[in-house]
């Protein structure tokens, strides 16, 4: 037992310098920057974001200048016309989608009825469990979701305690593109309100995890209680201005 | 026979003090105009938010806040935010009390389709299979009928199923309706609406 202890204490001076050098290596000058090297045709990229809310857009976007073709891209949404991840539709850099919800675009419509772009429904808490799953070194796990519906053909079928699951699949993707509120420089990263969403699982599925964020803070900055990702699971950071742009506005008057 | 308001007006009856809700997109949505005096439930939106206030004043729309149907809503005092999968845990977890829905088709067996129509457009199921199967007690709110005048209300749905045998109660523009052994049980008659009626708009068995 001693001599499995002795390991991690023997250098601790060493790891702690490298470790504050290694925070300051996660912050990126720029979306491009930030995916140097890591792009590749026919990869696998998980999304965060609901709709448009809390959307990667400059990775998007920079995915978008990169022209990285064949992507296979798990996102709740695909964004909506030429914008979001509507703009890799455009352009035809997405060979399949991974969602539970594809309702807002009609270029998506238009590529997926015309075979040229394949489309993988999961229910939405199935979505997001395989990517939590996934991060979280789970291959597989049971779910009633989806029981006696065309998602459960094909799958492991097992009964528990009298009520029947379907097997589904964690999901690891090679990289994980998300936005954040505040992040620091070690990674750890705040979101605000209903943006967290899809970011957090995500994240945590990616083998390598790029996070944007509207302000990137000094080391020991942020409350360590506050903290909804870990910078664990962030490999790179990049800051830089959001659009943000609203679905749909709904807004009531102001009684007189 | 009832409106689009009287039928969220209903669903309201069916909520209780200290609930957790989901509603879901159209006539769900409107049941939180009429939750009745006295009844405080708090409203999850499965995007990642307990506690959904109302549409926020003009100019004070937050981009970083809206619900599941994508609008922009406001924050209450008990709101709590969190991320998908958080969202999705408490929804399988049974933490929810009821999910009131839309629906294409419902069947006497409980049966529920409401997100495909195989040959047209498809969106996709969003969360609507997770809630179905996770909830305590699915309430689901249609018109009886489509608009060719033909049941909503089958012995066997037709169209790709959202969940098996899901469903618990059924409040239509007609009335309210059970999902029991055997069928369906009358539980109310819509304002001027006869039993008759009823029975001649429903394709499912009615039992009892």
């Amino acid at each position: 037992m001693a001599a499995v202890a002795l390991t991690p204490f023997r250098n601790v001076a060493k790891t702690k310098r490298n470790q504050a050098e290694d925070f300051m290596k996660k912050v990126y000058g720029s979306a491009a920057e930030a995916l140097d090297g890591l792009l590749k045709d026919g990869m696998f990229i998980a999304a965060g974001g609901f709709g448009l809310c809390g959307i990667p857009e400059l990775l998007i976007d920079a995915i978008h200048k990169a022209g990285t073709k064949d992507l296979t891209i798990a996102s709740n949404n695909c964004g909506v016309d030429h914008f979001g991840l509507g703009i890799l539709l455009d352009s035809r850099q997405i060979k399949k989608m991974i969602s539970s919800y594809v309702g807002e675009n009609a270029e998506f419509m238009r590529q997926y009825l015309s075979g040229e772009l394949e489309l993988e429904f999961n229910p939405q808490g199935t979505l997001a469990e395989r990517m939590r799953a996934g991060g979280a070194g789970i291959p597989g796990f049971y779910t009633k979701t989806g029981v006696g519906t065309v998602i459960a053909e094909g799958k492991d079928h097992k009964d528990f305690d009298g009520e029947t699951y379907i097997l589904e699949r964690g999901i690891v993707a090679d990289l994980a593109i998300v936005k954040g509120w505040k992040a620091d420089e070690s990674g750890n990263v705040i979101f605000r309100k209903t943006a967290r969403n899809f970011n957090v699982p995500a994240a945590k599925c990616g083998r390598v995890c790029i996070c944007e964020v509207e302000e990137i803070v000094p080391t020991g900055s942020l409350d360590p209680d506050h903290i909804h990702l870990p910078g664990i699971y962030v490999h790179r950071l990049i800051q830089g201005q959001h659009e943000k742009r609203i679905e749909q506005r709904t807004t009531r008057k102001k009684e007189a | 026979m009832w409106d689009r308001n009287q039928m969220a007006a209903r669903a309201a009856q069916e909520l209780q003090d200290g609930w957790y809700v989901n509603l879901g997109i159209g006539i769900p949505t409107l049941v939180s105009n009429y939750i009745p005096e006295g009844v405080e439930v708090t409203l999850q939106s499965e995007n990642g938010m307990l506690g959904i206030g109302p549409f926020p004043y003009e100019g004070e729309e937050d981009p970083d806040l809206i619900n599941a149907g994508k609008q922009t809503v406001t924050a209450e005092k008990q709101t709590s935010f969190f991320d998908s999968s958080e969202s999705f845990a408490m929804i399988r977890g049974g933490k929810i009390a009821m999910a009131i829905l839309g629906a294409m088709e419902v069947a006497e067996n409980g049966d529920l389709a409401n997100w495909m129509i195989p040959g047209k457009l498809v969106k996709g199921m969003g969360g609507a299979m997770d809630l179905v199967a996770g909830v305590k007690r699915v309430v689901v709110v249609m018109d009886h009928t489509n608009k060719a005048g033909e049941s909503k209300v089958l012995k066997a749905c037709t169209l790709p199923l959202t969940g098996q045998k899901v469903v618990d109660r059924i409040i239509t523009n007609l009335g309210v309706l059970d999902v029991v052994e055997g069928g369906l049980r009358i539980v109310e008659l819509a304002d001027g609406v006869s039993e008759d009626e009823l029975r001649t708009a429903t394709e499912a068995t009615i039992v009892g």
